[in-house]
């Protein structure tokens, strides 16, 4: 069979695939070629996995069981700001993990808000270090993850059906039984095992608010065989278990993360009638400000603290935040020139081994690429000097699924409308990609590149596997602040962190839907 | 052509100003630390050397050791500054240091007479804690009890090591069983000595694992007399922290003259109230006051280094496996 004519060309997108898996499972396999096989795992390595399976378990759980409750409310209750609120609910996304542990501390810690509170009726403070440090965490960056995912759920029953409800006059029970409940099954296994996979690969939380033998998950003993021992046999070896059970855990999660499947409604204006009780509109007002206060109050601990604090910054951290921004550029524009080709060459139908190869950067562990690169690297080059380099590339890679998600619909669009079209005016393919396809597609890749680059501006994984003692991006500067007890400093750097952040993704975002067409 | 030559004054004057030789030296974080030995070495060694000394705080002693050989003959280091009597064997097998060649009589506990690894000061290990606090009187008291403690990772923390060596060395293949019973009581295992002192002045916790020399910090420095520190029956584990010359260092020279700076009575004089040890080399000036307060200890404990690097991986299995519960 002929192949049709195209307008652009899949061949770079099949390369940047092919790199992509070249880099993942070439990784791997030095990975497992350094593991010591005979070494075995050990009681603390077993405990390590239970730990990492159990916290991953209780914060999937937790965040989910509440999430709905949150997302019912919001989905029911009218109020201003409800949609200010929901927006908020997209910020933990990019929430740098070090600045919301930061908050955390600062209001559940010892010295924290709550053990303050609790002191004045002389109750001793809460503990915040070991599972349920961890769990809070968790908790804190899921949570609106899963109200998001569930309340779009919520979003999706068919107006129709609300009405129908309404005129049969169903109480909450018969509401639960014959609306929500069939809704919450389809929706609820699908955020629990996102949230859950997510967790298995935690680190940063880990590294902060875990502590010893008891709080450890894999990623951290990889980091602590690097770091503290040296033992690449063994880093590799957890590298393996981790792998086995990211991946398996993406692939549950991918297979039950489907879409819902109520029969499409008339699009109507969604108007409730239930829920409409004094009492329930109360029950509904208390878990908003519940989720907003938990969700808002480490924010605006870490406003408050690192203000003060932001003036006296000590030079370190402002040369860790130059650091930080050009990193989280590179890794930017690294993660465009992968996912921009791949997004082309699925548009054109070529999906096998490009969403394979998608699908491998879902799966794959920052901790265990580091590993791997460092392996492959070690004999040709300094580790300090492969930091940054490293960094960035293992961040782009880690930014891949969502770029992915972002842009391939839009470029099938692209494709789709123009392509014909600039085909029979003979348009050549770098005039199609010049004139047509990116032009059209500004608005997703500069959302897809705000995210890349907030995502890596936060990220403290794999610089704390390879930095060397001077180089240092913002978060590891403001882990090490930590480390040293200098809060006032880390507070302050954190802040800068969140600002920055924050500030790369609205800039990038707003500045490519300026003037766009859509 | 004035710009050129003005650019090229300018190049010509950093490569001048380059010309003062570097050197390099590893330590870990409390060293470099505002209030630690740092500041003074560095100013008192640039006087001598006319060079420039470059101190980095990478980690604790153990994870320190991890550091260099992760950077193995690519590391920017001359001299590492931090590790101890519990990793001097380790550390030799990796063929990454050199004898220093200095001769010196030292004032320490123990005769040490290691050509590589040469000492700067040394402690007892102990457990600090307020005063009001009626801590126990042996490591095994302290298993049964119910006091809460902050230790370091032994992994990186050469404190950290230092008590799994002390619990072998008073129970030999008890330890376990030791460990078994502090697992309740320790309230989190941190990366290095600053992490758990901190938390424990923030109060985290009754105790927390430090030498019996910190109490004299609180006193000297912050005339502050509530501290002190838990004297045990079995006995304390000595420590001797040691510094050495890595083979792969462009400076050679220069790190052979930090060496003897390091045991000459400036170094020595600075260490007793900054790093808050005893000096491996009794300055003139003796002790300061206030270190006479400290607590007189019956039984010291050591294990020799070859003993230490063979008994670590069984002992840090152990710990671990004690802890993992």
């Amino acid at each position: 069979m002929a192949r049709r004519a195209q307008p652009l060309t899949a061949a770079p997108g099949i390369g940047a695939a092919g790199f992509l898996a070249a880099l993942i499972l070439g990784t791997l396999a030095t990975v497992a070629w350094r593991a010591e096989a005979g070494v075995g795992l050990t009681v603390a390595d077993w405990a390590a996995l239970r730990f990492t399976v159990v916290q991953a378990g209780l914060s999937a759980l937790l965040s989910v069981g509440l999430a709905v409750f949150v997302a019912r409310a919001l989905a029911r209750l009218r109020f201003a700001g409800r949609r200010a609120l929901i927006a908020l609910l997209g910020v933990p996304f990019i929430l740098p993990v070090i600045v919301a542990v930061l908050g955390l501390l600062q209001v559940f810690g010892r010295g924290g808000w709550i053990s303050d509170l609790l002191g004045l009726w002389g109750l001793p403070p809460v503990r915040i270090y070991g599972l349920h440090g961890v769990v809070l965490a968790h908790v804190f960056l899921n949570l609106p993850l899963a109200t998001r995912l569930i309340l779009q759920g919520w979003q999706e029953v068919p107006a129709e059906r609300f009405r129908l409800a309404a005129q049969l006059r169903f109480g909450p029970w018969a509401m639960f039984r014959l609306i929500e409940a069939p809704m919450l099954r389809q929706v609820v296994p699908g955020a629990l095992a996102v949230v859950f996979a997510i967790c298995l690969s935690s680190f940063a939380v880990a590294l902060t608010l875990g502590g010893g033998p008891r709080a450890t998950t894999i990623e951290l003993a990889i980091y602590q065989s690097f770091r503290f021992e040296f033992n690449l046999g063994r880093a590799a070896l957890l590298s393996g278990m981790q792998i086995a059970l990211t991946a398996t855990a993406a692939m549950v999660a991918l297979r039950l993360a489907r879409g819902t499947g109520f029969d499409g409604g008339m699009d109507r204006p969604l108007q409730r009638w239930d829920g409409r009780s004094a009492t329930a509109r109360a029950i509904d007002a208390a878990w908003i400000g519940l989720a907003a206060a938990f969700l808002i109050l480490p924010l605006a601990a870490i406003a408050t603290s690192g203000l003060a604090h932001l003036p006296g910054l000590p030079q370190l951290v402002w040369r860790a935040a130059a650091v930080s921004l050009a990193v989280a550029g590179v890794s930017m524009v690294l993660s465009l020139m992968i996912a921009l080709p791949m997004a082309g060459a699925v548009a054109l139908g070529r999906h096998g081994l490009i969403e394979v190869a998608g699908m491998l950067g879902l799966a794959a562990s920052p901790l265990v690429i580091g590993t791997g690169l460092f392996i492959l690297l070690r004999p040709f080059a300094d580790p300090a000097a492969m930091a940054l380099p490293v960094t960035a590339l293992v961040n782009a890679v880690m930014a891949l699924p969502f770029a992915l998600r972002i842009l391939v619909p839009r470029a099938r669009e692209v494709v789709e409308r123009h392509g014909r079209l600039a085909l029979s005016l003979g348009m050549g393919r770098w005039a199609f990609l010049r004139l047509v396809f990116l032009p059209a597609m500004r608005a997703q890749i500069s959302f897809a590149a705000g995210l890349a680059m907030a995502l890596s501006m936060g990220d403290l994984g794999v610089i704390a596997l390879f930095a060397g003692a001077e180089t240092a991006t913002l978060p590891l500067e403001i882990y090490r602040l930590m480390g040293a007890y200098r809060m006032d400093a880390a507070a302050g750097g954190a802040l800068l962190l969140l600002v920055l952040s924050v500030g790369c993704f609205w800039v990038l975002d707003r500045g490519g839907r300026w003037h766009a067409e859509a | 052509m004035k710009h050129l030559a003005f650019a090229a004054g300018i190049f010509g004057a950093t490569a001048a100003f380059g010309q003062a030789p570097e050197l390099t030296v590893y330590t870990y974080d409390s060293f470099v630390a505002e209030w630690g030995p740092g500041p003074q070495v560095e100013a008192a060694f640039e006087e001598e050397c006319g060079c420039d000394l470059k101190l980095v705080g990478v980690e604790d002693g153990a994870a320190l050791l991890a550091r260099v050989r992760l950077e193995g003959e690519h590391t920017n280091a001359d001299v590492v500054l931090g590790l101890d009597n519990n990793l001097t064997a380790a550390a030799g097998e990796t063929g990454l240091f050199v004898p220093h060649g200095v001769t010196a009589d030292l004032d320490l506990p123990v005769a040490w007479d290691d050509p590589v690894f040469l000492p700067y000061d040394w402690g007892w290990f102990a457990f600090v804690h307020d005063k009001t606090f009626d801590a126990p009187t042996s490591l095994k008291a302290l298993a049964d009890s119910d006091a809460t403690i902050l230790i370091q990772d032994p992994r990186s923390s050469t404190p950290g090591l230092g008590l799994l060596m002390w619990v072998r060395a008073a129970y030999g293949d008890d330890a376990p069983a030791i460990w078994e019973g502090l697992a309740d009581n320790i309230v989190t295992v941190t990366k290095g000595w600053s992490e758990a002192y901190g938390l424990f002045l923030e109060g985290e916790a009754d105790m927390v694992l430090s030498y019996t020399t910190s109490p004299a910090y609180h006193l000297i420095a912050e005339a502050d007399d509530s501290k002190t520190t838990a004297v045990f029956d079995e006995g304390h584990y000595l420590q001797i922290e040691v510094a050495a010359k890595l083979a792969t260092t462009d400076q050679p020279e220069l790190a052979d003259a930090f060496l003897r700076f390091m045991i000459s009575d400036r170094f020595q004089a600075i260490i007793p109230t900054t790093n808050w040890m005893y000096p491996a080399v009794m300055p003139e000036g003796g002790l300061p006051d206030g270190f006479d307060t400290l607590a007189k200890l019956g039984k010291s404990l050591l294990l020799t280094s070859e003993e230490a690097a063979a008994l670590r991986d069984q002992a840090l299995a152990e710990w671990r496996a004690a802890l993992s519960h």
